[in-house]
């Protein structure tokens, strides 16, 4: 029967499958020593697979005859001036090719030492790597520092190709002479080469074409070595790893938006966003143009969430489920490779960047530095510029992080001065004496959890200023925007503790102790407590301000003239103070000695509400803001 | 195709594209991508509106030499509704005074006065600290050397001998005092994959790069700059069957490109895209 010809619905999806995965683009590094003929090689490698595009080798072949030079097959890459006069490549560039079999990324990485920032940049975003090495020369020293990096950088597929061998008679000796010598230092950084190709690249020999001259030589051609790679593996498989990239709010809808680095994430997952720890679930994800949207985002995927229960996010955390989180910390151990012009030094601060996350960090303490082209250890208190080191990495505020064997992508960090890269490192382990979490609850740890740190605002001014109304508002928006946030009303600690207490200046000075004593309980639990109090005597609050030192202390003078306030008399209380029936009231018949330098002075008779909202809250970011890069743990 | 394929080739290019747009959004303070009408400059349109779940929220800017085609202008009011375009034009009106136009001058001083100039107005107005543009690194040599986050300095210049290390989807995060960063979403894209993916989703272009008559255009510019290359493909099928057969280079067909044997690297050089 024909439906027995008919492939099942799986066999159908494998083979759709895998017609997609022949069309990705196999991204391949090409790496080595300067004039180990990394150029020629990919010029050549263009040439013998017909990807040239028409006339273009004419052209060039021209050109270097106007110029009175012979032919080189590297000058087809050498598109800038610099590389034409100078002979070498200095940045890396992209060759676009196919193999009968696929389609390629030919990543051109410089071998100066000079660029070796270019060959990081270029080799990270490689699948795989070929690495030429001058089969006169051997081995040398960009030879092994890019092996080295090839190994930090996580490029594990590697191809040696011993290049020139038409210059040593195309010797099996050498050739194995090298072979030997660099296996030995590949494995020494836990590498492997899949093949050593022996090649001449000038003359096209093993390139595409068998040479005749290296009939020895049984293994694959370079073009069979490239067909033979694989694309990376996929981390779908892994705990879901989501960072936030950020939070838009364009309409109605407030959406989290994030690539997912590893794990897939579905609607109906619950979601815990580290640091902070808190939890909700996916409502929906928000795809442009719909109507549908996906039902799982995968691993590369990105992201736009919608969340079921509304908790304050921001760009850094990592959403993870709640089954398998990142670790979460101060300090870990890590390698670092250094490209910055200025060596690395230790207590300096760097910007630290994982993920989506950006806080300011220093190395704590350097363990080790070691030359990365011989290995050895070098002794010095600063790591020099293109050497690898391992230290310890003290961060200002917690991040969220996994181990790099654990997780390399979410593993990783780079380190940034003055807004640009200078080195990057992998996470080794997390420090214990640091990060576990036993005992005693930090203020850190508290911070950490509700994303902010704790502050008082202090409201202060004449009956009928304002300072509630003022401070309801705030407590209001900061609630909203997912703070912890609790107000310490005058008038309702005397409803209680404060039952004792008259309007004497010794009773109104124990007042401003005991709300700034609430308000400093409040504080240690992590939130930020807004006291209203007339506290009219500048002594009572500089000792409140004093007591509440360890916290960030805002001092809000809520100022409106006297007959302003009268006027609105709220509470019927300046009238009864006139008749005589309140005795010592602030304004009337007791003094109020105004702030002389509050952080924020707000004129109720000359702003509006929302102004005078608006200023205290700017007022409070901005300490917040310091304030989240010394949460100690 | 599963809609929830995320291991074909071009939804990985999509993806990437939309994670550099978002990591731009987050770490500028102004953003802006200007846009040629291109076939390039309409993907990203769509990239753009997937990054941010619908809407663009940043403006776009057409540099107007006044030398479009009559077509795109009609394709530009077309299109700026169709996306809800928040569109800047600016016109160097001083340059076109000084009669400077390509029946009297070389395609690479017109290019310079036209488009160079008035878009470096353009930002120094704006103060925009990040631009995205729509260049891929197969476009050209001096392009394939481009990172994702470009540093620009305050006189648009680039300095190509000293780029920044970009690894691990960590990007420029800050632009040069006074000058700004180059956003490049498209750069692993190939002219091959733009078309395949203009088929796939379906995204609004103009007719000018079908053929009529046995010619269509391949690249868009200027119209006195640009030529149409002999073709027969006039639909986006055919395109895209010619484009894996060819072997004529995209540009070919844009005349400032080919002056000197370095006109490209000088034109980027000075602040051209």
């Amino acid at each position: 029967m024909s439906h027995s010809s008919l492939p099942s619905p799986a066999a159908a999806q494998a083979a759709a499958q895998a017609a997609a995965e022949d069309q990705r683009k196999m991204h391949v590094v090409v790496v080595g020593h300067v004039d180990h003929g990394k150029s020629t090689f990919v010029g050549r490698l263009l040439n013998d697979t017909d990807s040239l595009p028409n006339g273009k080798i004419e052209q060039v072949r021209k050109n270097c005859a106007a110029e009175g030079m012979e032919f080189e097959y590297a000058f087809l890459l050498d598109a800038l001036i610099e590389e034409q006069e100078q002979n070498i490549t200095i940045d890396t560039t992209r060759i676009f090719f196919r193999t009968t079999q696929r389609a390629y990324a030919i990543i051109d990485a410089p071998g100066h030492k000079e660029f070796l920032k270019n060959m990081v940049t270029g080799a990270a975003s490689a699948s795989a790597a070929l690495l030429l090495i001058d089969a006169k020369e051997g081995v040398m020293d960009q030879s092994r520092r890019h092996a080295f990096l090839l190994s930090l950088l996580g490029v594990k597929q590697l191809v040696v190709l011993v290049n020139k061998m038409d210059l040593v008679q195309h010797s099996q000796e050498t050739y194995e002479k090298i072979r030997t010598e660099y296996t030995a230092f590949l494995k020494s950084l836990g590498l492997n080469a899949v093949h050593f190709i022996p090649i001449a690249a000038k003359h096209g020999e093993n390139i595409v074409n068998r040479s005749a001259k290296m009939a020895w030589w049984k293994g694959p051609t370079v073009t069979e070595a490239l067909d033979a790679f694989k694309h990376e593996d996929d981390l779908t498989g892994l705990p879901l790893r989501l960072p936030v990239s950020d939070i838009y709010r364009f309409d109605h809808r407030r959406i989290v938006a994030g690539r997912v680095e590893a794990g897939a994430i579905r609607p109906g997952d619950e979601l815990i966003f580290q640091p902070g720890g808190r939890r909700s679930t996916v409502r929906t994800f928000e795809d442009w143009p719909g109507p549908e949207s996906r039902d799982v985002v995968g691993t590369g995927g990105s992201a736009s969430v919608t969340l079921s229960e509304q908790i304050f996010v921001e760009r850094g955390q990592v959403a993870a489920h709640p089954s398998n989180q990142p670790r979460v910390g101060r300090e870990f151990r890590a390698r670092i490779f250094w490209l910055g012009k200025e060596p690395l030094v230790p207590n300096k601060t760097y910007k630290l960047r994982l993920l989506t996350q950006n806080v300011e960090a220093v190395i704590a303490k350097i363990e080790k530095i070691t030359d990365a082209s011989t290995l050895e250890s070098i002794q010095a208190d600063s790591v020099p510029r293109d050497s690898i080191c391992e230290v310890i990495v003290r961060t200002a505020r917690a991040v969220a992080f996994d181990l790099h064997h654990e997780c390399a992508i979410t593993g990783r960090f780079a380190l940034e001065e003055a807004g640009r890269i200078h080195g990057g490192g992998i996470i080794l382990d997390a420090r214990k004496e640091q990060n576990v979490r036993e005992g005693k609850v930090t203020a850190a740890e508290r911070s950490a959890r509700s994303g902010h740190a704790p502050a008082v605002l202090w409201f202060t001014g004449l009956s009928g200023s304002g300072k509630s109304t003022i401070a309801e508002l705030v407590e209001r928006r900061l609630f909203d925007a997912g703070r912890q946030v609790f107000r310490v009303d005058g008038d309702d600690l005397r409803t209680a503790l404060n039952r004792d207490l008259g309007f004497s200046a010794a009773d109104r000075a124990e007042s401003v102790r005991r709300a700034s004593a609430v308000a400093g309980l409040f504080a240690n639990a992590g939130h930020i407590s807004l006291v209203t109090l007339i506290a009219p005597l500048a002594a009572d609050r500089a000792k409140a301000r004093a007591a509440l030192s360890n916290h960030a202390f805002i001092e809000v003078f809520v100022d409106a003239p006297l007959d302003v306030c009268e006027q609105r008399d709220v509470k019927g209380l300046y009238a009864k103070a006139r008749r005589g029936e309140i005795a010592e009231f602030t304004g009337i018949s007791s003094p109020y000695e105004a702030p002389e330098s509050p952080e924020v002075h707000i004129r109720t008779d000359k702003l509006t509400t929302d102004q005078a909202v608006d200023l205290v809250l700017d007022a409070l970011d901005k300490v917040l803001r310091t304030k989240a890069d010394d949460w100690e743990v | 195709m599963s809609r929830n394929a995320q291991n074909d080739h071009l939804t990985r290019l999509e993806q990437t594209s939309i994670h550099v747009f978002r990591e731009a959004f987050a770490n500028f303070r102004s953003v802006c991508m200007p846009w040629s009408m291109g076939k390039d400059s309409n993907v990203l349109i769509w990239l753009a509106r997937k990054a941010f779940c619908g809407k663009i929220p940043f403006p776009l800017l057409h540099i107007d030499t006044t030398y479009e085609f009559p077509e795109m202008y009609e394709f530009r009011e077309k299109a700026k509704v169709i996306h809800g375009i928040d569109l800047i034009v600016r016109v160097n009106e001083d340059a076109i005074r000084r009669g400077i136009g390509y029946a009297t001058h070389d395609p690479v001083t017109v290019t310079h006065e036209l488009k160079t100039v008035p878009f470096k107005a353009a930002i120094d107005e704006f103060k925009w600290d990040a631009l995205v543009t729509g260049i891929r690194r197969d476009e050209d040599p001096t392009r394939a050397k481009e990172r994702w986050f470009s540093p620009r300095s305050a006189e648009g210049n680039w300095d190509y001998k000293d780029q920044p290390p970009e690894f691990w989807g960590q990007f420029a995060s800050s632009a040069p005092e006074g000058g700004h960063v180059r956003v490049q979403p498209l750069l692993e894209w190939t002219e091959l994959d733009i078309w395949e993916y203009i088929r796939r989703e379906n995204i609004p272009n103009p007719t000018l790069y079908f053929a009529r008559n046995g010619k269509r255009f391949r690249s868009l510019g200027c119209h006195p700059i640009t030529h149409p290359v002999d073709s027969p493909a006039s639909n986006i099928d055919e395109v895209i069957e010619e484009l894996k057969r060819t072997k004529v280079s995209e540009r070919a067909g844009r005349a400032q490109d080919h002056v000197g044997r370095n006109s490209m690297q000088e034109l980027r050089a000075k602040g051209f895209m």
